[in-house]
């Protein structure tokens, strides 16, 4: 399968130029980039794209058991960069895909000039044992299913083939308020339970390629002592707290957010 | 109005309101002020800063969560009043769309009222923007959604039980489509059968079915075959139409008396007003003792004819006209034809689901059995797996354009060569 098609990527900014590549996290597809991509693409080969089961990508490419577990997200991401071949990248993975990322680079580092960790979390979920605290409870998540359905009521079969991609006729899905965040309510199920239900604690140790880690100020999802633990489990990382409030500095504070990952990405990293 | 008015001065002298009281009675409405109609509206006002924090809020709102204004205002940003759920919902879907559209409308989300009950609202915000288009802050408006939810809630629920009903419908015509088939194809010495059964709807039990069987003395026999309609009539049908095959053929294995016994059996079963048909080719196997290879002696009824790909690239039809359909007339016609199966050479069955596929799903074109015939000769000489491989590659080209089950049957002679070979 061609995978540019499967996860609909998008090329922008100059060719050549190093590489940074913007992977959007649960809930919405890449136009959650769009605030940072005119500043990031002066300077970088800029690389969106969607997650399988988001956005634009392929539906046909979504099975359960592949992206029943973020390997099956950051074997995608692998995938993307072998098939892409612009050298060494750096990673920008927001949210979930932060996660994406560290697995991608724990197993293949050559791959990556450098991971940004934007307002990450490696496990949402509290494990008291351990002592950490996630943020939330498994009674949480299931909630956070039920607001699912509750906003999946429109979905239906007729609405299916407009939102996932209408190849002779793109604007009606356009102009379809709220498309964005569409997905099909079983895929967006199985990513939300990925999501919020994985626990990669154990792999932050395994990244060595350089590592920032940037979170917002005033985060309900991945709060402040979150990154800490990442930035402290990660060896060498470096941690910036942005103004940024919220869970999404990229549409908040994009000017802050697109520096940040502008100053990483030109030193190389 | 002007109709109200007029309806009104008729009856103004006898004690009832004049215009002029009406008139006094609008204007105190509608000096109703815009204050209290913010206050008072029958929905819950919200304005937020852009990060969240609560700036404004109506009395409504406020009666309906149970807090005073000074708890909110300056305090609790707007994702604080949600269930821990609905904040996660909030901050992944809602607050992104709303910074990327300016506007997000119709959200089903719950809040957590003071004493901890929740409240089910249907939420809308715009962003209010500058002269300079700058982003100042976020107006939500939030509704009473109980009655409407538990509605949904219902719908929701109705919907998941129709999904479970389906999943067992569809488990339940696997089940009953797979008993209908042989589970694996018996092994014959000398010959290589291999078959292909396309499902083409999993809703419905489709009525193809085949089988291939030993008889007496070395010889075998199979079936190929079609029963008109779908579903647990043809379902039953099928079944009828195998066991009745085996049998008769145990009986006597002359092909035409097999299909003229099968006749027999349905115009018996189906007599009345409620007919029933099927098309079959039968087919007897004997291995030739004079030279390599088989005879095969087909007889069919109403059936599409067999194909006969040759060791030699040629491939044409085994045409049995006049063949009449199984199960309509008391004495049906059943044609009969015999052919030798050389080695290399590649007999097919199949049914008229796949000549009768459009080509073009939701066209009017077919496949038709010339474009049959011209796959087989690009495809002579050929095996049995080779053969079944290249049909089931043709049906996935069709898609959706297969209406019909399509079954496929080949029957190849392997050469002696590669037999030693192998």
């Amino acid at each position: 399968m061609d995978v540019r098609s499967r996860n609909h990527v998008t090329v922008t900014g100059p060719a050549g130029g190093p590489v940074v590549m913007l992977a959007h996290g649960f809930g919405c597809d890449q136009n959650m980039w769009r605030l940072v991509v005119p500043a990031l693409e002066k300077d970088f080969t800029v690389v969106l794209f969607d997650h399988v089961g988001s956005g634009k990508s392929d539906p046909s490419a979504w099975t359960r058991e592949r992206y029943s577990s973020l390997d099956g997200y950051a074997d995608d991401v692998l995938e993307l960069c072998r098939e892409l071949a612009l050298g060494p990248v750096t990673f920008v993975g927001h949210s979930v895909s932060a996660m994406m990322g560290v697995l991608a680079a724990a197993r293949e580092p050559e791959a990556f000039a450098g991971l940004v960790l934007l307002a990450p979390s490696p496990c949402f979920v509290d494990d008291p044992d351990a002592g950490y605290r996630g943020g939330f409870s498994a009674e949480d998540i299931d909630e956070l299913l039920e607001s699912l359905d509750a906003n999946y009521l429109g979905w239906s079969g007729a609405m299916a083939p407009v939102i996932m991609g209408n190849p002779e006729r793109p604007e009606l899905g356009e102009e379809l308020t709220n498309s964005f965040c569409r997905a099909d309510p079983e895929i967006a199920r199985v990513f939300a339970r990925v999501t919020f239900l994985s626990d990669n604690r154990q792999d932050l140790a395994r990244v060595s390629v350089p590592t920032l880690v940037a979170q917002c100020s005033r985060d309900a999802i991945a709060p402040p002592e979150v990154g800490a633990f990442v930035h402290a489990q990660i060896p060498g990382s470096r941690l910036v707290t942005l103004n940024a409030t919220g869970h999404c500095p990229q549409l908040a504070a994009p000017e802050e957010t697109a520096a940040a990952i502008a100053a990483f990405a030109r030193a190389g990293g | 109005m002007m109709c109200e008015t007029g309806d009104a001065e008729e009856g103004g002298r006898h004690g009832h309101r004049g215009p002029e009281d009406e008139q006094a009675q609008f204007s105190a409405l509608l000096e109703d002020s815009a204050e209290d109609l913010y206050e008072h509206a029958p929905c819950g006002y919200l304005s937020t800063l852009l990060d969240g924090r609560i700036a404004k809020v109506n009395v409504t709102l406020l009666d309906w969560l149970g807090y005073g204004r000074d708890d909110l205002v300056g305090r609790k940003h707007f994702s604080d009043l949600l269930t821990v759920g609905g904040r996660l919902y909030h901050e992944t879907h809602y607050a992104p769309l709303l910074m990327m559209q300016g506007e997000v409308s119709g959200i089903a989300l719950e809040l957590k009222a003071a004493d901890g009950s929740r409240l089910p609202v249907l939420v809308t915000s715009t962003v209010k923007t500058g002269s300079d288009g700058q982003p100042l802050l976020i107006r939500t408006t939030l509704f009473d959604a109980r009655e409407r939810r538990a509605y949904e809630t219902e719908l929701l629920r109705a919907r998941k039980d129709a999904d479970l009903e389906r999943d067992r419908l569809k488990r339940l015509n696997a089940t009953l489509q797979r008993t209908l088939l042989p589970p694996t194809l018996a092994s014959v010495p000398g010959l290589d059968v291999t078959a292909y059964y396309h499902i083409a709807s999993v809703d419905e039990v489709g009525g193809d079915f085949y089988d291939l069987f030993p008889l007496v003395d070395g010889t075998w026999g199979l079936f190929l075959g079609d029963v008109c309609g779908k579903g647990a009539a043809a379902a039953a049908l099928t079944s009828l139409a195998r066991y009745t095959l085996r049998a008769a053929a145990v009986y006597d294995p002359d092909p035409a008396t097999v299909l003229a016994n099968l006749n027999t059996v349905l115009n018996h079963e189906y007599n009345g007003n409620d007919p029933r048909f099927c098309t079959v080719v039968f087919g007897l196997l004997t291995p030739d003792t004079d030279r390599d290879g088989f005879r095969v002696t087909l007889a069919s009824g109403g059936h599409p004819p067999a194909l006969l790909m040759r060791a030699d690239g040629t491939a044409d039809y085994l045409p049995t006209p006049g063949g009449q359909l199984i199960g309509v007339l008391p004495d049906a016609h059943i044609a009969t034809t015999t052919v030798h199966l050389a080695p290399g050479d590649t007999l097919l069955l199949h049914t008229d689901g796949l000549t009768e596929a459009h080509t073009v799903s939701g066209d009017e074109d077919r496949y038709g059995d010339d474009a049959l015939l011209d796959f087989c000769r690009t495809l002579a000489p050929t095996n049995a797996s080779d053969t079944t491989d290249a049909v089931r590659g043709l049906l996935d080209t069709f898609g959706t354009g297969v209406e019909d089950d399509t079954a496929v049957l080949a029957v190849h002679v392997p050469r002696p060569t590669r037999q030693k070979e192998q």
